[in-house]
Order: C-alpha cells, then structure tokens, then sequence
C-alpha cells in the first residue's frame, strides 16, 4: 500500500537497474505493454515483456529516403529517434471490422463487434509522439463524431514519455512546437542520463496513475544538477536539429500558393505510393470494404487505413476528383499544414520527420515547404485558383 | 450475378480456359480448400480440365481464362471463348500482361525456335506474346503470379452478390504499412517495385525482407520515373533497373516504356 505518492510534477532520480520492476507494475495493473525494440533492419514498437528488449547501445540514421541501425558508443536504451512507424497502429489499428450480418430469413441480424478494448502501455513515447495522439484526440474523439474503437482504446491508455536526449537530421519537431521536455498528456515522463558506466533516468509523474507506479520504483528527489543535466542533454539535442519549417503565415500561403510551380515539381518526384501517409502519426483517414461470403449468407463491414494519394479515395459519382499526383500531393500537403487548422484548430503535422525519412524517393517536407514559400511568379489563370486538375 | 439474375432460376455457370501459362492461377482455385465446396455449391463449374474431364459447352455466365496469347490457334480461340462467356475475367499476370514469356516480345522468337526445337518447322507461334485484352474486351482483371486466393473468392463472392469486388488498385506500400512491414527500401537500400506496383498479395514479398518485384503489374498512377530515379540513388546500374521493369510484367506498356527508356538513357 502506497502511502506518501510522488508528487506530479516533481522530478524523481533512478538508476536505470531501478526501472526493472516498471514493467512488471504495468501488467499488474491490467496493461499490455508496447514500446521500441529491435526487428530486422529497425527500431520498431511491439510488445514488451522486460527492458531488456529495449535497443540498449543502438540508434537510428537517418535522412531523406533512408534509414539505418547503428550502434552507439554507449548503452542507452532509448539513444534513438522514432522509428518507421507509430503509436496510431496502437489507438487507431489499421484494420478493424466495424460489424458482421448473418441472413435471416428474407431479412438480416447485425452482429456488433463487442470485443474488448486492449490496454496499452505504451513506453518511449517522444514529445512529438504526445502531441500526435494530442492532435488524434482532437480529430477522433471529437464532441460530436467520435470514434467508437480510438475512444475505447484512448481510455485505457497510459503513457510513458521518453524525452529525447538525441535527434535526427529529419527531426523538425522545434518548429512545430512539440519539442521535448514534455509537458503533459503523459503518466510518467523519463529522460536518461548516461555518463560512462552511470545510466541513470530522471523521473516525473503527470497523474496520479503515474504516481503510483512511480512509487513503486523508490524513487529519491533529483537534486538540481541532476536537473540541469537532464535539462542541458534535451537542450543540447534541440540546438542541434538540422530541419525546420517557417509556420507563421504558413496556413494563408499555401492557400495563396495553390497554383505554384513547385506543386508539379514535387508531383515529378511524388510516386503516390501513401507510404508518407502510412508512416505520419496524426493521418487518420480509413476506408470501407464490405466482403460478402461466397454463399450469400454473411457479410463483413471493415475499415481500413487509406490514403489520399490513391485515385479512389477522392472518388465521387463519376470518377475520382484528384486524378494528378500533383493534386494529390498538394492535398496531402494542403491538408496537413493549413486546412486541419481550420478544420481541428492546429496542424495536423508534429515535426517528428517520418514522411521525410520513409518517402521511398525521399520527398523532403520542410524543403517542399520552403520552396512553396519562394514567391509564385506571375499567377497564371487570372489569379483566380484554378479548380483541381483532372 | 445471382441465380435470379441470370434469368434463367439457375446457378451461374463457370469456365476455366488455360492459354500459355503454367497453371498455377488456375491451382489457386483448387487451392482454395476451405471455401471450394461452398465455391461449388454457388456456382455451376461446367468446363474446367484442369480439374474434370466434364466439359459442357458453353454459352457460359462467367470465364476465368488464364495464359497469354502466343499462338495463331490461342488467337482464333480466345475470340470463340469471348462470344461464349457473358462476363470474362482474366486471371494471373500471363492473361493480364503477357507474362514472363512477353520476354520474346524482345528478342527474334525464331532464333529460340530454331535453338530449341529439332524440328522446328513444326512449331507455329506468334512473334509476341500478349495479354487476352488485346484481342477481346475483358471485363474484369486479377493481377499477380500467381493470383491471389482472396482475391479470387473476393471477385466470385463479389459477382454472385451482384456488388462491385474489392479489389484495390493503389500500390503495394499500403499493404506493406498496414502490415506493419519495415520498408525494405529505406532501411535496408533493396530495391524494391512496391510503389509502383498494384495491391494484392498483401505485400508478400517485403514481409520476407526483400523487395517486390511487379509480379501484380502496374499500380493506378505508377511514376517509374520518379522509382528509376530512386534505383539509381541505391547504386543500380541501367541493366539492373531494365531488368527490374522487365520480369514478371514486362509488357504491361507502363514498365515496357519504363524498361526502354532506361535503355536509350
């Protein structure tokens, strides 16, 4: 029985062989436990059984268009930045059977999907990561069509942050405002320290669940050099990110931009192949596929991740609205940086720089952006935005 | 097409036809154990020799033809075969593209006559080998080699509900996301022809850890350019990438032209 909870917000000193039983605290509570451990070529999330399957003594390289394992110098276990792909496989699966019908008779009965949520814990979440189920939370939980299966999944959740002590080349999470320290939306938040054979973590609570598992690590107060050294390790990341994206006006210049030459240029490059899509963590949006049984009797309604860089998914009666990659790519891209502000009130994008890195032509976010910032030239079509290319 | 909609208060009627092929699309229906009796209890398989001697003439309500055309004889067949099948269907890369045999669309297909057969004024064949569509209307294609099971239950459950078949068009990076492959690409620089290749296998291939290669043909909009352009970044030379372009789908016109671009270059 826990008596005296650490309290949320202060930071808390452990040595790393102190996290041990962390695991084991979570699965006592119910939850199953996900976070970042090495499969083939990658860093990746799956299930976790002990920290011992963390990537201790790895970390990710990373540019436009390639990704690469490479061992530290050290024995960090989360020396690494995010990987190909999210917790959104987590909170919003990319398939899921929304209902089956079973005939009866001349009519039909509606079997509902009731299974059971599952509840994650997930550990090593980025800053980036946080603002991203942020951003999901607003778009899929919203005050009037929320979604049943992210609702359910959203509720049991607990987060353990990680801050990032480390960055990659297509990190750009500074100018979109989701840079560590984390500040909240998290049960506990971690940040290592690793100083030669010491490997320690400063810990802080963000809830009373957090507390509580926190407790159970016998956590002693960080003194103010621990916390100026956690500090001065996320600063020093921070000032060392090679990308950024100029945001201010951001929204109305791609609104302005609509005709831009940069928009075919990129599209030459573009394979519309929705691998940016897949990997982005705040890209939502699914399709329907209704399977019916060979002999006739039942039927499946199921839901699948989806893309608007394929030609169905902008298709209406008639055809498909965006049939150029060029209008495609400046959906995505539209989409992503101005017309979700409108729609959610932020941008639907985080800076963590997976499209960047997974783009198998290794399409470039903040140079589209920035080139999409060059004045537009002469406006062709009397100025007026030309309605979307067939 | 339900029974009721063939007018006649019967089960559809199918047909198997083979061209140049190896029969493999047409074991992915026999293959389909678990659901080949409900199969047959849906449908009426009234010409099939791969699998019965039965063989009843047609007309028939639906034809799955599987192989390219490469002879006189397959040409004049497969005109038969249109005017006998209400809704024909091709099934496997071979009916679709041409198939790896659309290699000798390439070559001086005399020369392999002559290399290959002791008597090769027996041997009549056509110069090209090329897809069903070429000679007649299709009404529906199934990419792959082979094909793909659910696919094919897919497209009979989908005609017998009288519903449109789920059968995306899009690349094979969405199958491989969703699966929660790594890109084989990007983290480990093997080429790989997912993203302009079209859905359907459930990205086999990359969840073997290595890279796909078009067995399913070209994707809805694929930018080969744009992929030429990526193969050389990983250090492929201009044969490698031809020959990428020229495998399983060589003749499908968006690889040809890809293949032959990369070879004036």
């Amino acid at each position: 029985m826990v008596t005296n909870l650490p309290a949320i917000g202060t930071q808390f000193l452990l040595d790393a062989a102190a996290l041990a039983p962390l695991i084991p605290s979570l699965e006592r509570r119910g939850y199953q436990v996900a976070g970042p451990t090495i499969r083939g070529a990658a860093i990746v999330y799956d299930t976790l059984h002990s920290l011992d399957e963390l990537p201790a003594g790895w970390t990710t390289e990373h540019e436009a268009g390639t990704y690469r394992l490479k061992k530290r110098a050290d024995d960090a276990w989360f020396g690494f930045t995010v990987g190909p792909d999210s917790w959104k496989r987590y909170l919003h699966p990319p398939e899921a059977r929304l209902f089956a019908a079973r005939r009866d008779g001349q009519s039909f009965q509606i079997v509902e999907e009731n299974a059971e949520a599952p509840r994650w814990a997930l550990v090593g979440v980025r800053s980036c990561e946080l603002a991203a189920i942020a951003i999901q939370d607003r778009v899929l939980l919203g005050e009037h069509y929320g979604d049943v299966i992210y609702e359910a999944r959203r509720r049991g959740l607990f987060l353990v942050a990680v801050n990032c002590t480390v960055n990659s080349p297509t990190c750009f999470c500074v100018s979109m405002h989701s840079a560590p320290p984390a500040e909240a939306g998290f049960d506990l938040a971690l940040t290592e320290l690793v100083e030669g054979p010491r490997h320690r973590f400063l810990a802080e609570a963000g809830s009373r669940q957090g507390a509580e598992v926190l407790a159970e690590l016998g956590p002693a107060e960080a003194t103010a050099t621990d916390r100026r050294e956690a500090e001065e390790a996320i600063k020093k990341a921070m000032g060392g990110l090679q990308r950024s994206m100029r945001t201010a006006g951001l929204r109305e210049m791609l609104y302005e931009h609509f005709e831009h030459p940069r928009w075919e240029d990129a599209a030459a490059r573009c394979l519309c192949c929705g691998n940016c899509t897949m990997v982005c963590p705040t890209c939502f949006c699914t399709t329907v596929e209704d399977r019916s049984a060979v002999d006739g009797n039942g039927a499946e309604r199921l839901r699948k991740w989806d893309s608007c860089f394929s030609e169905n998914f902008s298709y209406i009666h008639g055809g498909s609205v965006r049939m150029s990659a060029k209008s495609r790519y400046r959906q995505w891209l539209t989409h992503k940086l101005a017309a979700w502000v409108d729609q959610f009130g932020s941008a639907g994008c985080v800076g963590c720089g997976r499209c960047i890195t997974w783009c198998p032509a290794g399409i470039d976010l903040t140079k589209e952006v920035a080139a999409l910032w060059e004045p537009a030239g002469p406006p062709r079509n009397g100025g007026h935005p030309a309605p979307g290319p067939r | 097409m339900s029974s009721e909609e063939n007018g006649q208060g019967r089960k559809p009627t199918v047909a198997v036809f083979k061209f140049a092929s190896c029969d493999g699309c047409q074991l992915t229906l026999l293959d389909a154990e678990d659901e080949l009796l409900e199969v047959a209890d849906a449908v009426e398989i009234v010409y099939f020799p791969e699998a019965t001697s039965t063989m009843i003439k047609g007309p028939y309500d639906i034809g799955l033809v599987e192989g390219s055309i490469t002879t006189h004889h397959d040409a004049e067949r497969i005109q038969q075969i249109r005017r006998q099948c209400r809704t024909l269907v091709t099934i496997g890369v071979c009916a679709t593209s041409g198939g790896l045999q659309a290699l000798r669309n390439w070559k001086d297909v005399g020369e392999f006559v002559r290399r290959v057969y002791a008597k090769p004024d027996f041997i009549s064949t056509l110069k090209m080998s090329t897809p069903v569509a070429e000679h007649v209307p299709v009404d529906f294609e199934l990419r792959g080699c082979p094909i793909s099971k659910g696919q094919l239950l897919e497209l009979i459950s989908a005609m017998l509900a009288g519903r449109k078949p789920n059968i995306p068009t899009y690349s094979v990076c969405l199958e491989c996301k969703r699966r929660d492959n790594i890109c084989v690409m990007v983290a480990e620089g093997i080429p790989c022809m997912g993203p302009v290749t079209q859905a359907g296998c459930g990205a086999l291939c990359p969840s073997f850890r290595r890279g796909c290669f078009g067995c399913f043909g070209p994707m809805e909009s694929p930018n080969t350019a744009s992929l030429t352009a990526q193969f050389r970044v990983l250090g492929q030379s201009d044969e490698e990438i031809v020959r990428a372009f020229r495998g399983f789908s060589a003749w499908a016109w968006q690889f040809r032209q890809a293949g032959e671009e990369c070879e004036r270059s």
